[in-house]
């Protein structure tokens, strides 16, 4: 009889590993065969972008001598078990040594990273294997993934739809049932809008918490990897490895230290107080994603957790400070990119037509409008009318959660999506898809952890419900997902 | 603040991209449109805010200078569209713009191989 290696819990795998249940190359194995059963690549949902089979498996056969070592043993921090086997998809503007990482771009074309990001080396050493690098929005700029120079990706659950962006790919694996977990990166959204698109659970650290090292940097004061997990505590295992201090980025700090998220999450929520932000529930939301929300709180309620009305009074203003902020970040970022060092180049007249050439051919619509917005903002005239004034406005966003968090509020519990997962083709102009990100992006803005959790569905379309902690607090947040979860149970599927 | 077609083609030119001319109108328009929604932020009043440019813990420490050595997996011309002698090529800098390209500079150019990169087709 076949078993469904990808429908255990990846700590259930690797336990049935350790315990030679299981072979460890199976679940690696079974993510290819999944993948050509739903058309994952280019001529179906185009959710992977590169991969190699045999590499993989080659990967994941020389795995054997930890199974050896782990059998008997606990799978603690470290002991380079703790995932073994698990294979796992990774957005393709995380660098990694074997598959290209192109940012879905075209000016990136070919290029494989001489180094590899500290996400990646650190779920190698815990035993993963990656099995893709997944399409994504250009440079992670969009809220659908269909602004990648490979084609759009498509919904699993409906592929008329889009799975949300920028890391659609990663979402879309996961709700396929390629992977059981993937990394993604979040900048305003790009984790937890796809995972609410696609019915998965979708989390964005602290800023900080995790190594951007190896992460082709966007907007760098916003930028965190995240990640996806078919369940919470799919996600929490991959965190656990992940998260903590990395010298090869600063912003790491060492203290708070990790705790064990997996366990955290397993504590009861009894005495927990929930914030519900009145701005997130706007008289214009979608009255059944309304419903689905309050249904979420109720069943806190129920579990012993206490809801109390909060007011984050500038929500509104996320959007515009975003859209200032991310793109000045990205202006200059995105300086690199010339065709000097890696890359597409595209020869013009001297340097500076070379320059000019390569990036008008290698980025795309998005890219190039985002590169002259941000441009714009930061240039002589304009600098203080927008980029410094959402400078203070992004202050006054992150004083209302630290306010809220400081007037004994544990967690927040808003949508995360204002709607449903969109058609395909659906939104032509650029302001209103930004206003996807209208529930996300004030928690990149301010740093706090967030992450979100399937709450029912809306027409058959997956609804999410997000949690947002306060700094470092991504116990708290767990805790109430899984409460959340578990007391949903199938619910949160139809 | 109306962002016009000089505008455009300046910052067009400050951020190094190409632009054909008929994107130029189409950018006006849709930079217009998206800067139209920002003008909500000048009606808050930050008088006594002070800008914040990030949100790590503790500010942006720096990294101690000469950290660790990453050694790289491949060499640099697995890379680097075009290199000689060990350096990375580019073309002339053409005497700060102004002046186009010596004859010489695109020969050694063609020499060198063209483009590189490797766009997938």
């Amino acid at each position: 009889m076949t078993r469904d290696v990808l429908g255990m819990g990846v700590t259930h795998f690797r336990d049935a590993v350790a315990a030679n249940e299981l072979r460890v190359t199976e679940a690696v194995d079974a993510s290819f065969v999944r993948a050509g059963e739903v058309g994952a690549g280019r001529d179906g949902l185009n959710a992977i972008l590169w991969s190699d089979e045999e590499a993989s498996h080659r990967e994941a056969a020389a795995l054997s001598k930890r199974v050896e070592r782990s059998v008997g043993a606990r799978p603690t921090h470290g002991s380079g078990t703790e995932l073994l086997g698990v294979p796992v998809a990774v957005k393709d503007n995380i660098a990694t040594l074997t598959l290209p990482t192109t940012c879905g771009s075209r000016i990136l074309g070919g290029y494989v990273s001489p180094f590899e990001a500290t996400v990646v080396s650190r779920l190698r050493a815990a035993g993963a294997v990656v099995v893709a690098k997944t399409n994504m929005d250009e440079f992670a700029m969009g809220s659908s993934t269909e602004n990648s120079a490979y084609g759009p990706t498509r919904n699993p659950l409906d592929r008329t739809r889009v799975p949300g962006g920028s890391s659609g790919g990663s979402a879309a694996a996961v709700a396929a049932g390629v992977v059981r977990v993937a990394l993604g990166s979040e900048t305003g959204g790009s984790v937890r809008q796809p995972a609410a698109f696609c019915g998965i659970v979708g989390v964005k650290p602290t800023y900080g918490r995790v190594s951007r090292y190896g992460l082709v940097a966007f907007a760098s004061s916003l930028d965190q990897v995240g990640v996806f997990g078919a369940t919470v505590d799919d996600a929490a295992a991959v965190m656990e490895v992940i998260a903590g201090r990395d010298v090869l980025d600063s912003t790491t700090p060492p203290e708070p230290a990790v705790p064990p998220y997996r366990a955290a999450a397993h504590e009861s929520v009894q005495g927990l107080v929930v914030g519900r932000p009145k701005e997130y529930f706007p008289s214009s939301l979608d009255p059944r994603i309304r419903e689905r929300c309050d249904r979420a709180l109720h069943v806190l309620e129920g579990l012993g957790a206490t809801v109390k009305e909060v007011s984050l009074k500038h929500t509104d203003l996320a959007i515009p400070v975003y859209y200032i902020v991310a793109p000045a970040e990205a202006s200059s970022n995105l300086a690199r990119f010339d065709g000097a060092r890696y890359g597409l180049r595209v020869h013009g007249d001297g340097l500076r037509g070379m320059y000019e050439a390569t990036r008008s051919a290698g980025f795309g619509p998005e890219v190039t409008r985002r590169i002259l917005l941000g441009t714009y903002v930061l240039s002589a005239g304009y600098y203080d009318a927008y980029y410094k004034k959402a400078q203070e406005v992004r202050a006054l966003i992150a004083g209302d959660f630290a306010s809220v968090f400081a007037g004994r509020v544990d967690v927040l519990f808003t949508p995360t999506t204002p709607t449903p997962a969109f058609p395909l083709g659906a939104k032509s102009d650029p302001y209103e898809m930004y206003l996807s990100d209208i529930f996300t992006a004030t928690a990149n803005l301010a740093g706090v952890p967030a992450m979100s959790v399937p709450i029912g569905r809306v027409d058959g379309l997956p609804v999410g419900g997000q949690l947002i902690a306060n700094h470092f607090r991504e116990d708290t947040m767990f805790r109430a997902a899984y409460a959340l979860e578990r007391a949903l149970g199938q619910e949160a599927h139809r | 603040m109306a962002v016009t077609e000089n505008d455009v083609r300046h910052v067009a030119a400050l951020a190094r991209v190409g632009l054909p001319a008929a994107r130029v109108p189409e950018l006006v328009a849709e930079l217009n449109r998206i800067l139209d929604h920002m003008d909500v932020l000048s009606q808050v009043d930050t008088a006594a805010v002070q800008p914040v440019a990030g949100v790590a813990a503790g500010g942006a420490p720096l990294r101690v200078d000469g950290g660790p050595q990453i050694a790289l997996a491949r060499s640099r011309d697995a890379f680097v569209p075009q290199t000689r002698d060990g350096f990375i090529l580019v073309p002339r800098l053409a005497t700060h713009e102004e002046a186009p390209a010596s004859a010489a500079d695109a020969a050694d150019l063609r020499d060198a191989g063209g483009a590189g990169g490797g766009v997938p087709s």
